[in-house]
């Protein structure tokens, strides 16, 4: 089986993910790269879940996908409200809790 | 009630705080509450005296077995017995004196011994009733409180309370009126508990309170009328004159309070000093110290001053304080002390001793001042100074029986005078003799009467009080002491003492009470005064004639008289007992009796002479040494300009300067001194330990948190995704740990 396919998709994602997360300044963007990171981590349950033939890993990744989406309502609520405050989703003006 | 002697003083103490806060609003503005308490204590002081006769018996019956003697003894006490016993119901004078003279008696046992009697059975001696409670314990050591009766005790406590009713009733007519009524009859009361409390002292520290205590009332009694300056003043010379004494009462009770081995007991005290566990110095020192003392507060020279000046108060508490109680104090003391004078001093192996001496200066020094004073009162306060040297003398000669003969017999006969005085001056409201009186007698015969009684009580005529106890003494300065020669000063001084006595108080009589009326005796028509100062003096009258017979002799001219009448005085008042030393008795001489009356006689009849026809007038004038002498006494010896011009002025003028130098360089140098040093070192403290290491460690660990804060801040940035970096950073390092380290 072609496991080394996978986990390198699933790594590649993570990457493009971790770097959204940190470089994007528009809020909306930062959500969408935790939703890569979060299939990235998707695409490695269910490899190796069909690579060991158990069920388990199917089963995480539908629990994972059901949370990436109570995240997101979440996540983007705060956006909503951000922009409703500021008119902007300007993640770098959003320091008030600067020390 | 022996047991129980502490009720008599606490009744009038109680009496002084009721007058105090209820006088004022009871109809007879508390001086009923007075007159109660005092004649409550006077009856139980008298039941104390029959109680104490009996007690005496006891003593001697159990101790004389079945002698015949002790028997004879014992039947005579009886008689007395009953004698006292009936006393007191009875109000006529003649009969309250019987039971005055049964009742006075109180005291030791030595007379068994009278003439050939056995003399031992004195040695078993009559034990005083003592009582106590512990005051306070150090360590293991308790103090005790107590009452303290024999003889002496009884016989003061009778003539307290009997005096101090007298004067009492006699007050409710002389201070009638008075703005402060309610007040004078309150520190009457305290007078009378803190008088009291002193006789019955068992510890010297409750002898020094009552001895305070009877100073303040003197003090506050003398300064009743304190809004004319020279009461307050006479008040104030009262007080610091008897503190100037009251260092010497506290060294010398220090002293004996080490000496007996830290105890303040009283009989313990005398008992040591008796049996010589106490060193002769140590002894000496305490006499001398308490001799102080007893100066002060009994007007012995040179601290007699305040007492003259002490007349400045009301005539009734002259009588009670500065005549028959308070100013025996001393006297008392040295009485209760004997123990410690006896052996301190050497009184019966000597001729001469300090003591006497002091007395015998008084005796001369008193009569002599009493010669120039025109004021009543100040004749009879300078005539009690000599009587007090009369007995201070008895005592320092060893007649210590008949100095407290003399006392009981003074105190009637001098408070007669001094309450009659009142009456005269009640009667042409002044003092001065020259000035107001003058022919009294024809206006009040009876003042006149009891008063002509009492001067021939004082001069020491025949059958009356004070011929018996003067005599006493005279006979004890000439028989008493080492070697048999006798104190030859002290007689010579006595016999001196007699005459002065004699012709002042004819001189007192005659301006007084013959001659014409002058002043204010002659202007307004006086008259006699009311019941409440008649009957006292009628009664102390009456004690000044009968007082002499119950200390009857019964040697030489007496040698007749039964055994069951004579010296009942010594037998029942002087302690038979181991707190009291053996002392000899002197026998009754037809020969100094004889002298001491003709010298009486030849005193009168030179006053007579002087002031009644008119003889060797102008002396004065003509002489320039009785000019002289006149001066002298006029300036009381120069005793007050010694005091206030010399020893004060000295103390002003150069020991003044040299204090103040003192005081200026070393004292305020050193002050100084210390002040910069402290400052100095306090200088140094600041700049160095308080602002660099203390502020040091404080300013360092604020800075120290303040940098490290500031470091810290910079990660604070607010910013989500530079949070989130770390996290992940975080991750990673984790992670690498993780993998590569396991």
């Amino acid at each position: 089986m072609l496991l080394n396919q996978f986990l390198l998709l699933a790594a590649v994602l993570f990457c493009i993910g971790v770097y959204g997360v940190l470089a994007r300044r528009n809020g909306v963007m930062v959500l969408m790269s935790i939703e890569l990171i979060l299939n990235a981590v998707n695409i490695n349950l269910v490899a190796f879940g069909a690579y060991r033939d158990a069920i388990a890993g199917q089963v995480f990744a539908l629990f994972v996908i059901a949370i990436a989406a109570a995240e997101v309502g979440v996540g983007l609520a705060i956006v909503l409200l951000l922009y409703r405050n500021r008119a902007s989703i300007d993640l770098d003006t959003v320091d008030s809790m600067k020390g | 009630m022996l047991r129980n002697v502490w009720v008599i003083p606490l009744i009038p103490a109680v009496s002084f705080v009721l007058i105090l806060f209820f006088g004022k609003r009871l109809p007879r503005k508390g001086s009923e509450i007075g007159i109660a308490a005092v004649g409550i204590a006077f009856a139980l002081s008298l039941v104390a005296g029959v109680q104490w006769i009996d007690h005496v018996n006891d003593a001697e019956s159990a101790a004389g077995g079945g002698e015949s003697a002790s028997g004879a003894v014992l039947s005579a006490a009886a008689e007395e017995h009953d004698e006292a016993d009936q006393g007191p119901p009875r109000e006529g004078e003649g009969q309250e004196d019987h039971g005055v003279a049964g009742e006075g008696q109180g005291g030791g046992a030595g007379a068994g011994e009278g003439e050939g009697g056995p003399a031992e059975e004195g040695g078993h001696g009559v034990e005083p009733v003592v009582t106590g409670v512990t005051w306070f314990e150090i360590g293991d050591k308790p103090f005790e409180v107590g009452t303290f009766v024999d003889g002496l005790s009884v016989m003061m406590l009778f003539v307290v309370t009997l005096v101090s009713l007298l004067v009492h009733v006699y007050s409710t007519d002389y201070v009638h009126g008075d703005r402060r009524y309610t007040h004078f009859f309150a520190f009457l009361s305290l007078f009378t508990a803190a008088m009291l409390f002193l006789v019955v002292s068992r510890s010297t520290v409750q002898f020094i309170t009552a001895w305070e205590l009877v100073g303040l009332c003197s003090f506050a009694l003398i300064g009743h009328w304190w809004e004319e300056k020279p009461n307050s003043d006479a008040a104030l010379k009262a007080f610091l004159t008897n503190r100037v004494g009251d260092i010497g009462l506290l060294v010398g009770m220090i002293v004996l309070f080490f000496a007996a081995g830290s105890t303040f007991d009283i009989p313990t005290i005398n008992t040591l000093a008796n049996e010589g566990q106490i060193s002769h110095l140590v002894l000496l020192v305490a006499s001398c110290s308490l001799l102080g003392a007893v100066m002060s507060k009994s007007g012995q020279f040179i601290l007699h001053t305040w007492l003259p000046d002490a007349m400045a108060g009301p005539t009734p508490v002259s009588a009670l304080i500065h005549a028959a109680t308070m100013v025996v104090a001393g006297i008392y003391m040295v009485a209760r002390f004997y123990g410690v004078f006896w052996n301190g001093l050497l009184i019966g192996d000597s001729n001469i001793n300090l003591l006497a001496v002091v007395g015998a200066v008084t005796v001369l020094g008193g009569a002599g001042l009493a010669f120039v004073q025109n004021d009543i009162k100040k004749v009879l306060a300078y005539s009690t100074v000599s009587q007090l040297g009369y007995m201070a003398m008895a005592l320092g000669v060893g007649a210590w029986t008949a100095a407290l003969f003399h006392l009981f017999t003074h105190a009637f006969f001098k408070a007669c005078l001094f309450l009659g005085a009142g009456s005269v001056s009640h009667a042409v409201h002044s003092f001065d003799m020259k000035a107001d009186m003058g022919g009294m007698r024809r206006f009040m015969p009876r003042t006149y009467l009891t008063f002509m009684v009492a001067t021939g009580a004082l001069i020491g005529i025949f059958p009356l009080a004070g011929f018996w106890s003067k005599d006493e003494i005279l006979a004890g300065a000439g028989q008493l002491g080492g070697g048999g020669d006798g104190y030859v000063l002290m007689l010579v001084a006595g016999v001196l003492g007699a005459l002065m006595t004699a012709a002042y108080m004819t001189r007192c009589v005659y301006l007084t009470f013959f001659g014409e009326p002058r002043g204010a005796a002659a202007q307004h028509t006086p008259h006699e005064s009311g019941p409440r100062i008649v009957v006292p003096l009628c009664i102390l009258a009456g004690l000044a004639v009968v007082a002499g017979f119950v200390n009857l002799p019964d040697t030489g001219a007496f040698s007749g008289i039964p055994e069951s009448l004579a010296l009942r005085f010594e037998h029942y008042v002087e302690p038979v007992a181991p707190y009291f030393p053996e002392i000899s008795h002197p026998e009754f001489d037809i020969g100094i009796a004889l002298v001491s009356t003709l010298v009486a006689a030849l005193g009168i009849s030179l006053a007579y002479a002087y002031w009644f026809r008119g003889a060797f007038h102008g002396g004065t004038e003509r002489s320039r040494a009785l000019r002289a002498g006149y001066r002298v006494l006029e300036n009381r010896y120069y005793f007050d300009h010694l005091y206030t011009g010399i020893v004060a002025g000295g103390i002003k003028g150069p020991v003044a300067k040299a204090v103040y130098w003192f005081n200026q360089n070393v004292i305020d140098g050193i002050v100084n001194g210390v002040g910069i040093g402290a400052r100095r070192s306090a200088d140094w403290v600041y700049a160095n330990i308080d602002q660099r290491i203390v502020d040091g460690a404080v300013n360092g660990s604020g800075a120290g948190a303040e940098g490290s804060g500031q470091l810290l801040r910079r990660m604070q940035t607010g910013k989500v995704q530079q949070y989130g970096a770390m996290l992940f950073g975080g991750t990673v390092v984790l992670a690498g740990i993780i993998v590569f380290a396991f």
